[in-house]
């Protein structure tokens, strides 16, 4: 039985990796998601030369609670843009367990629907240790689907934790799924939601209690839409030169609540209109700008942050991190003057 | 900073319903520390062929249960090669008749699982068969 040395033996050139992906060939494609993913030595090269390809795609972000129905509705929204005649990109990402290190990523049992469908290309990511409903490497993964040429990528994320902010600094449009039942609705509603929902979804609207849950959603839509809106404006999107500064009430995107049946494609193709008009009014309001400055903001202060990290942990003298634990733990030091003082070694 | 996980795709072709089984593997692939990607009963070697190139697998393990795997595990395999991917290991778990054993592993099929291997020597083996390079 030789060792078979699966992964070091699949060393395709950069050369080969990039003209596989600029030419549709499929598993070069896959292999080049791997490289970036596991941030090899060749990724950056990789990213380097596909990145001037990438900016064509619309990234829609799908987000919500475990269960509501997010694959299923990426499956049905994928299909009406087949319909249409765009070709899909997909993204799904599941959670690393922190223990051991695996991820049981089940997001393709509900995309059947899309198999041998060779418009479209989904890949299951784990998120690998990152908190926010992405796993770092998304933003590049959707980069390389972007150069592939992919016209709509979808992006689901995790469906715990802080997934919000993240995925709205990601995605161009960001769909925020709900599911009609369990308990006091506007409770079941997180915090920070409406924020960055650009489309609100009800899924399983075939379910009882969608109209109150509807309800629900347009009364917290009525509250807190104004002072949402106030705080883009003034918050981060006021750092940049804004064409719908001027003017802004009218040209406000108006968010909406759409009820789907996900499982029957009921009311997908209403939605995928719905984000459409999205993305032209993105593009109309000068929104498309601000926000793809914040998303390459974002993307250039986390390498940044993760590269001093890895910097200055590469630095640490060996065994200094175990002394300065022990001596925190024996209470000779706290914390910050421990931080301070290894760092004050470099 | 690299960090390489091994990535096992888990499916259940044929026509079977219940999948309890192929479930309980892909648990306990998981807590070993693999990336598990989860498709599903019902797939066809197509299905899982493609499924397999864009994840971009290391691994594929088949939950058989009925008496179609002769036809469906041989051809899973041919796919894999036929697009490519000479390198992915493909196990088969469930029952398998001893006069069937060699045939499948003359088709390609490394590692055969009966209903009784713990997890541990599926484990064992695809750490074995997949050297993830440091
Ligand atoms: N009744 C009903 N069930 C649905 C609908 N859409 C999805 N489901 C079911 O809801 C369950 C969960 O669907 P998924 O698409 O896996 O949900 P998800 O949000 O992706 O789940 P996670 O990825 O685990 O967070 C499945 O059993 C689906 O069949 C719908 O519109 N109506
Ligand atoms: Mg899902």
């Amino acid at each position: 039985m030789a060792a078979i040395t699966a992964l070091a033996q699949r060393s395709e050139t950069a050369t080969a990796l990039i003209d596989g992906v600029l030419h549709g060939n499929r598993l070069l494609l896959a292999r080049t998601i791997t490289q970036v993913e596991n941030q090899t030595a060749q990724a950056s090269d990789l990213l380097h030369a596909l990145y001037p390809h990438s900016g064509r795609a619309h990234i829609i972000g799908v987000t919500g609670a475990p269960g509501t129905g997010k694959s299923t509705l990426v499956t049905a929204l994928a299909r009406c843009y087949r319909q249409a005649g765009m070709t899909v990109g997909i993204v799904a990402i599941d959670p690393t367990s922190p223990f051991t290190g695996g991820a049981l990523l089940g997001d393709r049992v509900r995309m059947r629907a899309l198999a041998g469908d060779a418009g479209v290309f989904m890949r299951s990511m784990a998120t690998r240790g990152s908190l926010g409903g992405l796993s770092k490497t998304t933003g590049d993964v959707v980069t390389v689907l972007d150069a592939a040429g992919f016209d709509r990528i979808l992006v689901e994320t995790v469906g715990v934790g802080q997934a919000e902010v993240e995925i709205a600094s990601t995605a161009h449009t960001t769909l925020v799924v709900e599911a009609p039942g369990l308990g006091d609705e506007v409770q079941a509603i997180k915090a920070g939601i409406l924020e960055i929902a650009d489309v609100l979804v009800i899924n399983k609207a075939d379910r009882p209690g969608v109209d109150a849950t509807l309800r629900a959603l347009q009364m917290m839509l009525q509250i807190e839409g104004e002072s949402t809106r106030l705080v883009r404006h003034h918050g981060q999107l006021l750092r940049v030169e804004s064409p719908a500064a001027a003017g802004a009430e009218e040209q406000r995107w108006q968010v909406t609540v759409m009820k789907t049946v996900a499982a029957e494609s009921t009311g997908v193709e209403e939605l995928r209109a719905q984000v459409e008009r999205h993305r032209e009014w993105l593009v109309a309001s000068g929104e498309m700008a601000v926000r793809e400055q914040l998303r390459i903001a974002n993307t250039l202060e986390n390498i940044i942050r993760a590269e001093l990290n890895r910097r200055i942990l590469s630095r640490m003298p060996d065994g200094r991190m175990n002394e300065m634990v022990d001596a925190i733990r024996r209470r000779e030091t706290d914390p910050y003057r421990a931080a301070a003082d290894l760092l004050h070694l470099l | 900073m690299s960090e390489r996980k091994i990535r096992v795709l888990v499916a259940k072709p044929g026509l079977d319903g219940h999948d309890r089984g192929a479930k309980v593997v892909a648990r306990s692939l998981r807590d070993a520390g693999f990336e598990v990607i989860y498709t599903g009963i019902r797939q066809t070697p197509q299905m899982i062929a493609e499924a397999a190139l864009q994840e971009d697998v290391d691994v594929v393990g088949l939950s058989i249960l009925s008496g179609a795997h002769m036809t469906l595990c041989p051809k899973v395999v041919e796919l894999l090669r036929a697009q490519g991917q000479e390198n992915v290991v493909v196990l088969v778990g469930g029952i398998v008749p001893d006069d069937d054993i060699e045939k499948l592993r003359a088709a390609g099929i490394t590692g055969i699982f009966g209903p009784g291997t713990s997890t541990q020597e599926i484990v064992d083996f695809i750490h074995n068969q997949v050297q993830v390079a440091a």
